[in-house]
């Protein structure tokens, strides 16, 4: 069984955000860059089923490019045995999702996991456009996953509980946290070996995106925090339905 | 031209993020002056069916087999509606199957999606809306540039509009195909309120101090009818469920009302409750940034004054 772990490279998640002077786009000077919080759940996931004899080989997969590679030899420190990178730029989940598609066709897995949203554009698209593509299966917000023979188990997530399923392969699993709980750091021994593991670069044709953004805005802040003496409570049960109305 | 809303439901009762998702789908279709349509799948009674009109929903598409539990039918039976009924603007809850349908009809119909809007429209030719990025830390305005939207909405944005109307009902018979995906077992909690779409949402952090403290916080959050939740530290200790997580790995919740108790407010955390309408900090610490994200802030120790707040809320309840 083979898994390809799509993978986005992020802002590091306790990054400041700062945009530039228009305010049309992200400043992203001295931002350090991350593999996406769940992609590297997924990640996880694949390299445990691995190294219990559940699976063969372990892609990963970026749209961007080449300042992506650090992000995708990160991935190979990890436990990944090849990483393909698309030399396109992801302009939006639909530019991404294809440009994912098109290198997946070459590329063939029988497990396809791409993290639940990417921390960044916050899309949650990317995964089941690419499955729409590929006319595969796809299963979302999935919290565990496990390798029985040729086939698989899963469970996910729902509205006020959560199910078991079986998928017919190959599928795409969107996943999310559970599906590992602590993300695997590289050792130095898998940071020495990453050097010599394939990293192809592969061309893309060019897509046009279905979005586009025309400005960024940063929340609002909250006027000061209000306190209320703890020994008298009926006083925040006043604001709260009198001020605030919200009981 | 028209609007198409798949309605979701639990247990055979429609979620309030569908009610809302109606009450959104009936202004659209009144500032396109076009109508809305619902679908929806699965067993449900007809008085069942006909709440959808106490939100101004004139048609109900109802295929009484269900077919929510696999994305790929359920999203190619939406978006075969959607094409059959010429719907420019297709609107889906941001539940956990809605928003993994939502990117598969988007593809079919070829159409724009934007997943988890806040709030109406800021233009809808071309549609222009409004949405969180960097989990929180930014609002972005974007434009769908494709002719057909497909649209997810952040529960609590828009709030309900009543407008009752005697709906028709059309009971679909479609080929459903076959399902890729099989359903073994499914475990679904019938009292509890959504995290997702809940008004009012009690979480703990580490300040509750270990597992077998949370007797009290469930108490608060019978009395206000609230769901309940919990910080990174705590679902990781394993003292709370993974799905009561709220953060920036965790769920992003967007209720009227947040009581955030015992949490100090690491900026993962604001990521996932900044979308609240009021946040209510409980904290021993001054210092605790939490008190930087919150509208009203309390000093002092859980053990005491968690048991006095829902004392409080009790009683504003047996008043009103």
């Amino acid at each position: 069984m083979n898994i390809l772990v799509c993978i986005s490279n992020v802002p590091d998640t306790t990054t400041r955000i700062k945009f530039t002077a228009d305010n049309k786009s992200v400043d992203y000077t001295g931002v350090q860059w991350i593999i996406n919080p769940w992609d590297e759940l997924a990640l996880t996931r694949a390299i445990e089923l691995k190294e219990a004899g559940k699976a063969n080989k372990i892609m990963v997969i970026s749209v961007g490019n080449s300042t992506v590679e650090a992000t995708l030899r990160k991935a190979l420190a990890a436990g990944a045995d090849e990483a393909i990178r698309v030399d396109a730029e992801a302009l939006d989940s639909f530019s991404t999702a294809s440009h994912l598609a098109d290198a997946i066709k070459q590329y063939p897995a029988d497990i396809i996991l791409c993290g639940i949203e990417s921390s960044d554009y916050n899309g949650s698209s990317v995964g089941g456009m690419l499955a729409e593509m590929l006319d595969l299966p796809s299963v979302s917000s999935v919290s565990s996953l496990e390798i029985e023979g040729g086939s698989i188990k899963i469970t996910r997530e729902i509205e006020g509980g959560r199910q078991q399923l079986e998928t017919a392969l190959p599928a795409v699993l969107v996943v999310q946290k559970g599906i590992a709980i602590n993300p695997r750091i590289p050792s130095m021994r898998g940071i020495m070996t990453a050097r010599t593991k394939p990293l192809k670069v592969i061309t893309a044709s060019a897509v046009n995106a279905e979005s586009q953004i025309n400005s960024y805005d940063t929340p609002p802040q909250k006027s000061s925090c209000r306190m209320i003496d703890p020994e008298n409570l009926d006083e925040l049960v006043e604001l709260l339905h009198k001020e605030a109305r919200v009981i | 031209m028209s609007i198409l809303v798949y309605a979701e439901h639990r247990n055979h009762k429609f979620n309030k993020a569908s009610y809302e998702l109606i009450s959104f789908g009936n202004k659209l279709a009144g500032d396109l002056n076009t109508n809305v349509f619902a679908f929806t799948t699965g067993t449900l009674a007809r008085e069942d069916l006909k709440t959808l009109g106490n939100y101004g929903c004139n048609t109900i598409l109802h295929f009484p087999q269900d077919v929510s539990d696999d994305e790929k039918q359920l999203s190619r039976i939406i978006s075969d509606i959607a094409s059959e009924r010429n719907a420019s603007i297709v609107l889906i809850p941001h539940s956990f199957r809605g928003r993994a349908a939502a990117p598969r009809v988007a593809i079919r119909l070829k159409a724009s999606l934007a997943q988890a809007i806040s709030g109406y429209p800021v233009s809808l030719k071309p549609m222009v809306v409004n949405k969180r990025a960097f989990s929180g830390k930014a609002l972005i305005e974007e434009t769908l540039v494709a002719d057909i939207s497909v649209l997810t909405l952040n529960a609590n944005t828009f709030g309900l509009i009543e407008n009752v109307v005697e709906p028709a009902i059309e009971v679909l018979s479609i080929d459903a195909g076959s399902a890729a995906t099989r359903v073994i077992q499914s475990e679904v909690q019938s009292g509890k309120v959504l995290l997702s779409e809940a008004d009012i949402v009690v979480s703990g952090g580490r300040g509750m101090r270990s597992a077998d403290n949370w007797q009290p916080l469930e108490e608060l959050a019978e009395v206000l009818g609230a769901a309940t939740a919990c910080s990174r530290p705590v679902s990781d200790e394993g003292w709370r469920p993974h799905h009561e997580h709220v953060g920036q790995t965790g769920k992003v919740v967007s209720p009227n009302l947040y009581f955030a108790l015992g949490i100090s407010g690491a900026i993962q955390h604001l990521a996932g409750i900044s979308a609240s309408k009021v946040i209510v900090a409980v904290n021993k610490d001054p210092d605790a940034p939490i008190f930087g994200a919150a509208d009203y802030g309390i000093i002092g120790d859980l053990q005491t004054v968690l048991p006095r707040l829902t004392e409080a809320f009790r009683k504003h309840k047996s008043q009103s």
